[in-house]
């Protein structure tokens, strides 16, 4: 799925590398804790989180992560941005609740990684 | 080896904002040298785990990772308090972290069993009290060890 109908989707808005919104993101995955977004992720996936602090650039920076969607009108700070933007990381927030985006982007055929936790 | 390239970070323990950022370095760095992109993935994780853990539990620390011919040495040293009991800690869930690192996404008990799925050797020398040092390899193309 491309991220521009990502953006769509979610209805939300672009914080940094609109630039880069035709790239595709195969899978997605939603959490708050870091530690199991190190742990499960296994591929180029995509971010959503409500969760705000550079770790979750730094995070998805390590898993070479493309997209970063923050739910529930959370905002990172400009700092955060800049970062994101050095390491060309789209990044984006949306009104929507963490189940809601997910089930929007699910429904719509984006499918989640990370599917078999041990 | 003689033609080893290492860099080394100090690592600032309990703050939490500039944690991660020798480990950002690092994948910079692996990039520049054209290493493959799934071995950068494996240091990666295995280096932020570790990175992330000195910052939260051992007040800082010294991290060193060395690109060898066949292989990448990822070592973690610090004097902080150490680990009482190693196994304990391998498992997965296992935490002492406090209520405030687990409220900044941290603390969930799978930093050190996801070091060591993400490297094909590691090793824990702790002494408590005295302090903690872990050698993590990571071979080019080297599949590392399956689960957690």
């Amino acid at each position: 799925m491309k991220i521009s109908e990502i953006v769509k989707m979610l209805d939300a808005r672009v914080l940094c590398c609109e630039d880069k919104t035709d790239r595709e993101v195969d899978s997605a995955f939603g959490c708050d804790l870091m530690s199991d977004v190190l742990a499960y992720v296994n591929d180029q996936a995509m971010l959503l989180t409500g969760l705000v602090n550079p770790q979750v650039i730094r995070t998805a920076l390590m898993l070479d992560m493309v997209c970063i969607v923050f739910v529930r009108s959370k905002e990172p700070s400009k700092e955060m941005i800049e970062l994101a933007r050095e390491n060309g990381i789209v990044m984006m927030s949306t009104n929507k609740t963490l189940y809601t985006s997910c089930g929007l982007l699910y429904s719509g055929g984006l499918i989640g990684t990370g599917e078999v936790c041990k | 080896m003689s033609d080893r390239l290492i860099f080394r970070f100090d690592v600032e323990g309990d703050d939490f904002t500039s944690a991660g950022q020798a480990s950002v370095q690092v994948k910079k760095n692996l990039r520049q040298l054209g290493i493959d992109s799934e071995t950068i993935r494996r240091v990666s994780i295995a280096m932020y785990e570790g990175e992330i853990n000195m910052v939260i539990h051992a007040g800082g620390g010294v991290a060193e990772v060395a690109v060898c011919e066949d292989y990448i040495e990822i070592v973690l040293e610090d004097t902080g308090p150490g680990i009482k009991d190693i196994e304990q800690a391998m498992q997965a869930g296992y935490s002492t972290a406090s209520d405030t690192v687990r409220s900044l996404g941290f603390g969930a008990g799978m930093g050190l069993p996801n070091m060591k799925k993400n490297s094909d050797s590691m090793t824990i020398d702790s002494t408590p009290g005295v302090g903690t040092r872990i050698v993590m390899k990571i071979m080019y193309g080297g599949k590392a060890n399956e689960g957690v």
